[in-house]
């Protein structure tokens, strides 16, 4: 027996409350095999109780945990609804791709991995290249994907210096204008973003995605 | 005479400890650690390890360990540049350094971090130099103004040209630590010259949980082979990157520092390490690892303990702040730290100066912590009996309404007894206002101007400082970057 819209999306946003991947999934699964309207689906069951959750944050009731993994059962739900929003007119309607990774010589990845799986959640197609990624890899990845946004991480002094690099890599293929580059980690400030000419910096997870939004929304 | 009590602190119990250690043992036999380097992953599989060669998974059952435990020294003496001054590693000996690897610098006018330059680094050097309570020096900061390929030589290289005390230190590129010991090698005369009298102790962390990467892997075991103290710096992050519980990551702490003792040990039976760490509570609001968090500070005392149990030497990161500039947090965090690190007989305590998550250095916290050292070695010092009787004689003879000012007996031991105060107001009120009503920061911005006029560089014997221009200068041309000069004053 299938389930009604009105019984399946609260369903869909307490999994999402609850940071439960499984039920998120199976009820992802459930509504493409009723054929429901997938973008409804998305507004209606899932982004509510994605909403909630950032409200919960916000009032210092949710903590990392929760909030991460929240954001791990919204991913899992997106995994099926993904590919199926992409195939219809509603692809256009993501927020866009983004490529995200540690730079060459660093392997501290913590942080680029709270960034990553919040992307995500904030609706973001994140492209996780991983830690210590070569310069050329991040081009490669967004050139392949067609994605809209890199994101480099460092955290060390000795290789901050690769955000710089890339921006200058960028220029020489005459690709600086076709990306946003977001630079954050440790010894990263607002103050080297502007310095380096990148588009923006973020101290925290939370920051990176409404960052990532402005960035996305206003191009 | 009553024998003066250490006072010291033990958090576990004996039992709790042996559950841990057991529990990091059987880790280690069965799940095993992630090891990212060919040469370190040959030395385990000789010693009977069960290694998967296509994941790098190394399983260490319990013998290699034990082996291990065996032929690591209790304790590691250091010397100074010159080789006169000694410092035992071991016991319940205690060390200070300043927090090591820092990003940026705290501006004392601006209230706010820059980034740090070799002259900043510089300024360090000759400020620890000056600081009695701080043993060792360590590479503090890392300059953004020198090529990052040569930049863990460079802080060494520098160091060991502007000051005579001990190091802690470390590598940024694998090919960094040839160098290094080719430093420290110069000062001592040769290769076993500093296998006899080590003059810097290098940290090497393993990646939480359960891996040693290919950078820190290699650290190991050239420095094993030389002789060069490795400090293992183990740094769980409750709930992120380590088990949430205090004791859970514990555990997770033995396994990997172990891991790390077997792999010295089997690159060069003897070597001497240290058992050490920075692991942190994490915070799950701010996405941060505050260091000045009493559960921090609970694990490091925790196995500090558990690496006492295994006889091996001690280190951890505290007496350090997560403030950004250097208020009361800034102060509570680094003297609980202090305090708690010397109780528990930690022999290489890193953090002083320290501030933002072992992220930023400030000179004047570097002069205020010295004080709060002063402190802590006072507290771990105890409470001697000074005179037989205690007092009894002081008062024989002694008149209604006397005072003790004048007794011969206040003369013979105030000073032995009691700390001057250092920076900490002690003026009465008045005294005070009348001053200018002045905080510890600003007197502290004084002393550190005051230290730094006063400072001037220890003598190098003989072409050594020709010696270690060479080796830096070679360096850096081999790395294809002009070679670094000392920075102007
Ligand atoms: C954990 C840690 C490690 C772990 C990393 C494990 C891992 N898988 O990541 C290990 C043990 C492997 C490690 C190794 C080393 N480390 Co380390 N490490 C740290 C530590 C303590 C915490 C980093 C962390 O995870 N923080 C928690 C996360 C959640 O925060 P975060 O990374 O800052 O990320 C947040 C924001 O910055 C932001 N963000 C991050 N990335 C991005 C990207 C974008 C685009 C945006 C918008 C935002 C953003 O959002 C994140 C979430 O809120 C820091 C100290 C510090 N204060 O940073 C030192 C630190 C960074 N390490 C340091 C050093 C020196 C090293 C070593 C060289 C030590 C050695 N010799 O072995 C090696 C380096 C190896 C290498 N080549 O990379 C120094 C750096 C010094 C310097 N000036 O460069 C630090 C500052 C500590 C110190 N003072 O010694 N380290």
């Amino acid at each position: 027996m299938t389930l009604s819209k009105a019984e399946i999306f609260p369903r869909m946003s307490e999994a999402i409350i609850a940071g439960d991947r499984e039920a998120a999934r199976a009820l992802a699964e459930e509504a493409a095999g009723a054929g429901f309207d997938l973008l409804e689906v998305v507004d209606k069951g899932y982004l509510p109780g994605l909403r909630k959750v950032g409200e919960l944050w916000e009032q210092g009731e949710y903590f990392l945990p929760e909030l991460i993994t929240s954001a791990e059962a919204m991913k899992a739900a997106m995994a099926v609804l993904g590919p199926a929003l992409n195939r219809g007119p509603a692809g256009s309607r993501r927020a866009g791709r983004i490529v995200i990774g540690t730079v060459e010589g660093d392997i501290h990845d913590i942080g680029k991995n709270l960034v990553a799986s919040m992307l995500q959640a904030g609706g973001f197609e994140v492209f996780d290249l991983g830690a210590d990624v070569k310069l050329e890899r991040f081009v490669e990845k967004a050139e392949e994907v067609g994605a809209g946004t890199i994101c480099l991480s460092a955290l060390l002094t000795t290789t901050m210096a690769a955000q710089k690099r890339f921006i200058g890599l960028l220029r020489d293929r005459g690709l600086r204008g076709k990306y946003k580059v977001l630079v954050g980690g440790a010894p990263a400030s607002r103050r080297w973003a502007e310095e380096i000419g990148a588009d923006g910096y973020a101290e925290n997870a939370v920051a990176a995605v409404n960052l990532a939004k402005s960035l996305a929304g206003g191009s | 005479m009553i024998e003066t009590r250490r006072p010291k602190l033990e958090l576990l119990s004996r039992e709790f400890v042996e559950r841990i250690i057991d529990e990091g043992l059987t880790l280690l036999e069965r799940h095993g650690v992630l090891v990212e380097n060919a040469e370190a992953l040959d030395l385990l599989t000789a010693a009977g390890a069960r290694v998967d060669p296509s994941t790098g998974m190394a399983r260490i059952g319990r013998p290699i360990i034990e082996a291990a435990l065996a032929t690591a020294p209790p304790s590691v003496t250091v010397y100074d540049r010159s080789g006169g001054r000694a410092f035992t590693v071991g016991g319940d000996e205690v060390h200070f350094d300043p927090g090591s690897a820092g990003v940026t610098l705290l501006d004392h006018d601006t209230r706010t971090q820059r980034q740090a330059s070799a002259a900043d680094l510089a300024a360090f050097y000759k400020l620890t130099e000056t600081l009695e309570h701080l043993h060792f020096q360590s590479t503090c900061l890392v300059p953004a103004d020198v090529p990052s390929r040569v930049a863990d030589a460079y802080r060494l290289w520098l160091g060991l040209v502007l000051s005579e005390k001990p190091f802690v230190t470390g590598t940024f590129r694998v090919e960094g630590f040839r160098p290094m010991k080719d430093l420290l090698a110069a000062v001592r005369g040769g290769e076993s010259g500093l296998r006899a009298r080590p003059l810097a102790i290098f940290d090497a962390c393993p990646s939480p949980p359960l891996k040693w990467s290919n950078l820190t892997a290699q650290s190991l075991v050239d420095a094993a082979r030389a002789g060069v103290p490795s400090e293992l710096i183990s740094m769980g992050m409750t709930g992120a990157t380590s088990p949430t519980t205090i004791a859970g990551t514990l555990v997770q702490h033995v396994a990997e520092s172990l891991s790390g003792v077997a792999i010295v040990q089997l690159a060069a039976a003897g070597a001497p390490v240290i058992f050490g760490g920075s692991p942190s509570s994490f915070d799950m609001r701010h996405g941060t690892t505050p260091m000045g968090a009493m559960e921090t500070m609970m694990i490091d005392v925790g196995y500090a303990q558990i690496g006492k149990a295994l006889k091996l030497p001690t280190h951890a990161y505290m007496a350090l702040s997560d403030a950004k500039v250097n208020d009361a947090q800034a102060g509570f965090e680094t003297g609980l730290g202090a305090v708690l690190a010397a109780l528990a007989g930690i022999n290489v305590v890193s953090g002083p100066g320290m501030l933002d998550f072992e992220s930023c250095m400030s000179l004047e916290k570097l002069v205020i912590d010295d004080g709060l050292c002063a402190m802590a070695y006072r507290l771990i010092e105890g409470v001697a009996q000074r005179d037989d009787p205690i007092a009894l004689g002081v008062f024989d003879g002694f008149r209604p309404g006397q005072s003790f000012l004048t007794h011969p007996h206040t003369r013979r031991w105030y000073r032995t007894e009691h700390l001057p105060a250092g920076l900490a107001d002690r003026d009465p009120y008045e005294a005070w206002a009348a001053a200018g009503g002045t905080t510890i920061v600003d007197k502290a911005h004084d002393d550190v101007a005051r230290r730094l006029g006063r400072y001037s560089a220890p003598p190098l014997a003989g072409d050594l400082r020709r010696d270690l221009d060479g080796i830096m200068s070679a360096y850096a041309r081999s790395s294809g970057v002009p070679a670094p000069a000392l920075p102007a004053a």
